[in-house]
């Protein structure tokens, strides 16, 4: 076991020990603190793969600016939801390994298919900035306008959603 | 034991969106599904970045930066509707939200 391994595996585990930290948790602070976490440790498996940039969005982005924002919306609306913290229904209880198990029966072909893949990497792609960015602002600049589009609209619809409304 | 490959970081990626999966569908608090919604999303990136990198090309990675930047978007509206939601009915608590109109 090389010293990679072992970091993927630390990595690796982590993470999900966080994801199930996430969906357990009775807090919702706790759950989202836990979820900022697992950012991080998702943003080690980007630095393992080459993908140097991405690893520092994941941080500044995610972990930075969504997970805040989650975490100040959770406080500001201050619930009290002790006691049914999760569906203790029969729908909820079997429709979620249900759900899983679909899941991963659709995605076993693939899982299959990708030995092909893992055999030969003959040439790896290394995701610095600017290995990531050329083709951005390159071949796929109409989707970047797009997103900037996108990011407008939302801006915008925050405003309207976030008014105050008018008493009659 | 196998050296680390692909199919470890899929493997990871499956596990990942499992567990958002699992938030989405068995908590009550619509906060918990949208964190739910954000594992889900960072599952499908780490599948993306784990091809680019063993394929050798950069488009995972640059599909990724745009589902970051979309994922952006998103949690604000979301966020935003939940304030709303909360400040019309005081709650977040998805299974006391049954009415479309009210």
């Amino acid at each position: 076991m090389t010293a990679y391994d072992a970091i993927f595996w630390f990595f690796s585990l982590a993470l999900l020990l966080c994801g199930v930290l996430v969906l357990i948790s009775r807090d919702a602070i706790a759950s989202g603190l836990y979820l900022v976490l697992s950012f991080f440790f998702l943003a080690g498996l980007y630095v393992l793969l080459q993908a140097f940039f991405l690893a520092l969005i994941q941080v500044l982005v995610y972990a930075g600016a969504i997970m805040v924002l989650f975490l100040f919306v959770v406080m500001l609306l201050d619930f009290r939801e002790s006691r049914h913290w999760w569906h203790g229904n029969l729908l909820g209880l079997v429709g979620a390994p249900l759900a899983v198990a679909a899941l991963a029966v659709a995605l076993l072909p693939v899982l299959k298919r990708s030995g092909a893949l893992a055999a030969a990497p003959e040439q790896w792609f290394e995701g610095t900035l600017e290995n990531v960015m050329t083709p951005v602002f390159t071949r796929y600049l109409l989707p970047v306008e797009i997103t900037a589009l996108i990011l407008l609209a939302a801006t915008i619809g925050v405003v309207v959603l976030g008014r105050k409304e008018k008493q009659p | 034991m196998m050296h680390v490959g692909l199919i470890h970081y899929l493997a990871v990626s499956g596990a990942l969106f499992a567990l958002g999966l699992a938030c989405i569908v068995l908590r009550r608090n619509a906060l918990l599904v949208f964190m739910g919604l954000e594992m889900n999303l960072n599952a499908a990136n780490l599948a993306l970045v784990a091809f680019s990198r063993y394929g050798g090309h950069a488009e995972g990675q640059v599909l990724a930066t745009f589902i970051i930047a979309i994922a952006a978007a998103e949690v604000a509206i979301g966020l935003a509707i939940i304030v709303a939601l909360f400040r019309q009915r005081s709650t977040v608590v998805t299974d006391l939200l049954r009415s479309l109109k009210g």
